[in-house]
């Protein structure tokens, strides 16, 4: 029998053509990043080595920032050990060169609004060049304020934003590679932890369960903030890893800050079978920078030139 | 239930009005859902990336027929209107050609943010199905009698949204739908509706076609209003009225040339469907005609209420959406003309 094909990587409409936005030279070499060589995927990487990408991830965060002048600080820098694992750590199979390669792992950021993070470990991977994560958010940049799968930046599984729905549609992905296409492939997603009291992510999670897509691995970023105020104040979440285990869910719960600790989460993730696995990785918003750390005020802001500066003596 | 080729278009068309266009005659009633269902079969058939969802409601907006005859092919969601349409992204950004089916209430209303960032803004090829659309639903109420898709769909970019006529028309959609690439839509009603076309009736995704040629009004429409109006046309005709009916199915994209030409050569215009006159065919066609064309418009469709529960003709009637409003529209757009 046929199948229906269509051209549909990548993407690259915008909507403004081709004629992106570029960063000066003088800004690339006040970061760098003209020199830059990327970082290699390999489970032969050290914790250390791992934490120094992570280190490099958060530089990178803060620069976005600081030049797009708005955007999300502290999920991003709270987040940075997670990605860092995750994409250099062997876990997800991607090929830089190759990015829509039709074996490889993907990766679905459901909470939208941390893109900085992604964009930053996508560039850091080699994905793009660095120099276009100071193109955030600017007009006609690939780099959206929130992801769009219409900019046809490699990595960008999809278009994600409005707050519970990645889950979902790395379900639909996951769904797809074990029971469609009987592949081998992984998906990866992760939430914000004020995300989840959104419900499609309790829909997504019954039908992960019910179709028991042991090749889908979510991720929440626990850092118990959100833009109104601590998490346990806007709405009573806990207790996060419970909830998830009465929805069948094999859940992991860890130190989303700690490189060592992740790298068994991720391992013992790729082991499970039967049923989707959760990791609630406990983490610091704004990690790494001593003025940001577990304040959510810094959900949505960026930093000032003068607190990037401060921020980046500090993330070495 | 079994799944048999239709054999309607071996009824052949009889009279023709003027020598040019065949009259449509009906011959039989059968509800459009089960075009819908029979289409998506003649899809699974066709390619084995086409993969079906189930909302709970499979044997009432019929993807039951896939799901008995691709049962590997085809994923309950339980009762998540919303969830299936972001599982249905996943699957159509790993290459599929993913149905969901439910009750357009649901579909559209239910689903709008998920269609808008997820489906459309993706660009994923998606296809809802938007079942029980209109007050032809019945006794199950105002809750279930979808009047609002044409409004919500269209006013997204990157969709399609389709509205077939009659049970071949449906099937034919379905098909085109599947076939097409890009996010889409398609609504179909539960109540059985006359079928008049056949199976080869033209039919393209984004053409209007002339199912009754005339220069002194046209009747736009889609859905089941199709028919009404060709009933009021012929009518008309009797009253030395000729009345040109295009069967818009295609809401989007719209065929503003065929919108453009009707009101150049007829100088008044119906429209009519099963639907919310406000942001609906009618808003549509009035949109191209404020700006390239204007005409005097009259508009057949529910007039800013909720629907309620009756017997479907009863409704139809109650709401102003039988072949007898057409007539009078007809005549008021005519005496509206300078």
């Amino acid at each position: 029998m046929a199948r229906l094909t269509h051209k549909t990587y990548p993407l690259a409409t915008g909507f403004h053509g081709s004629s992106r936005p570029t960063p000066s030279p003088e800004l690339m070499a006040k970061y760098g990043y003209a020199d830059f060589k990327p970082f290699s995927n390999s489970a032969d990487h050290s914790d250390a080595a791992l934490l120094e990408i992570a280190q490099s991830i958060r530089r990178d965060i803060i620069r976005e920032l600081v030049e797009a002048k708005s955007g999300h600080s502290g999920g991003p820098l709270g987040s940075a050990d997670i990605f860092a694992t995750l994409y250099f750590g062997g876990f997800m199979r991607y090929d830089v060169n190759n990015p829509w390669w039709e074996g490889r792992d993907r990766f679905v950021l459901s909470a939208g609004h941390m893109c900085p993070v992604l964009y930053a470990t996508l560039a850091n991977a080699g994905f793009f060049p660095k120099s276009e994560l100071l193109t955030l958010r600017k007009f006609n940049s690939r780099l959206q304020g929130h992801p769009g799968r219409d900019m046809g930046l490699p990595g960008i599984e999809s278009s994600t934003g409005s707050l519970g729905q990645g889950l979902g549609i790395a379900v639909g992905m996951a769904l797809a590679d074990k029971l469609v296409d009987k592949n081998d492939r992984r998906v990866f997603s992760l939430t914000g932890d004020g995300e989840i009291s959104e419900g499609e992510i309790w829909e997504a999670a019954m039908i992960a369960a019910h179709w028991e897509l042991d090749n889908l691995c979510m991720i929440v970023d626990r850092n118990n903030c959100q833009i109104d105020g601590r998490t346990e104040d806007v709405m009573k979440l806990n207790p996060v890893g419970d909830k998830f285990k009465a929805f069948n869910f094999h859940v992991i719960e860890c130190n989303g800050n700690s490189i060592a600790e992740l790298r068994h989460a991720f391992a013992e993730a790729r082991e499970v079978k039967g049923r989707p696995t959760c990791i609630v990785a406990e983490t610091y918003m704004g990690r790494g920078v001593s003025f940001m750390e577990d304040d959510y005020r810094w959900h949505g802001k960026p930093p000032t030139p003068e607190q990037a500066e401060v921020a980046l003596t500090e993330l070495v | 239930m079994s799944v048999t080729a239709v054999k309607e278009s071996s009824m052949v068309n009889t009279a023709s009005t003027n020598g040019q266009m065949p009259r449509y005659e009906m011959h039989g009633k059968k509800a459009t859902r089960f075009g819908f269902g029979e289409g998506l079969v003649v899809l699974g058939e066709r390619y084995d990336n086409v993969v079906a969802l189930g909302g709970d409601i499979t044997g009432s907006v019929m993807t039951s027929y896939f799901k008995e005859k691709f049962p590997d092919r085809f994923f309950s969601m339980g009762i998540t209107e919303a969830t299936a349409t972001l599982v249905a992204t996943g699957l159509a950004l790993s290459g599929h050609i993913p149905f969901f089916a439910t009750y357009g209430a649901f579909a559209s209303c239910r689903n709008t943010d998920m269609i808008r960032i997820s489906m459309a803004y993706n660009d994923a090829n998606v296809k809802i199905g938007g079942g029980h659309a209109g007050i032809s639903v019945g006794e199950d109420g105002a809750t279930h009698q979808a009047l609002e898709e044409i409004a919500i769909i269209r006013v997204m970019p990157n969709m399609t949204l389709v509205v077939p006529c009659d049970f071949n028309e449906a099937k034919k959609a379905t098909i085109a739908v599947g076939e097409y690439y890009g996010p889409c839509y398609i609504r179909f009603g539960r109540s059985d509706v006359p079928s008049f076309t056949h199976e080869d009736t033209p039919f393209e995704i984004g053409k209007a076609q002339t199912f009754k040629d005339g220069n002194d009004a046209a009747v736009i429409a889609c859905g089941p209003m199709v028919w009404e109006a060709l009933v009021a046309a012929y009518e008309l005709e009797a009253e030395g009225i000729n009345v040109r009916v295009l069967n818009m199915a295609t809401i989007k994209p719209l065929d503003r040339a065929a919108i453009v030409k009707a009101a150049s050569e007829c100088g008044a215009i119906v429209t009519a469907e099963e639907h919310q006159i406000t942001a609906g065919l009618g808003g549509a066609v009035a949109e191209v005609l404020a700006q390239e064309h204007p005409a005097p418009v009259e508009f057949i469709g529910v007039k800013d209420t909720f629907g309620g529960s009756g017997k479907p003709d009863e409704l139809m009637e109650f709401f102003g959406l039988t072949s007898k409003d057409v007539k009078a529209a007809v005549k008021r757009a005519i005496a509206r003309k300078r």
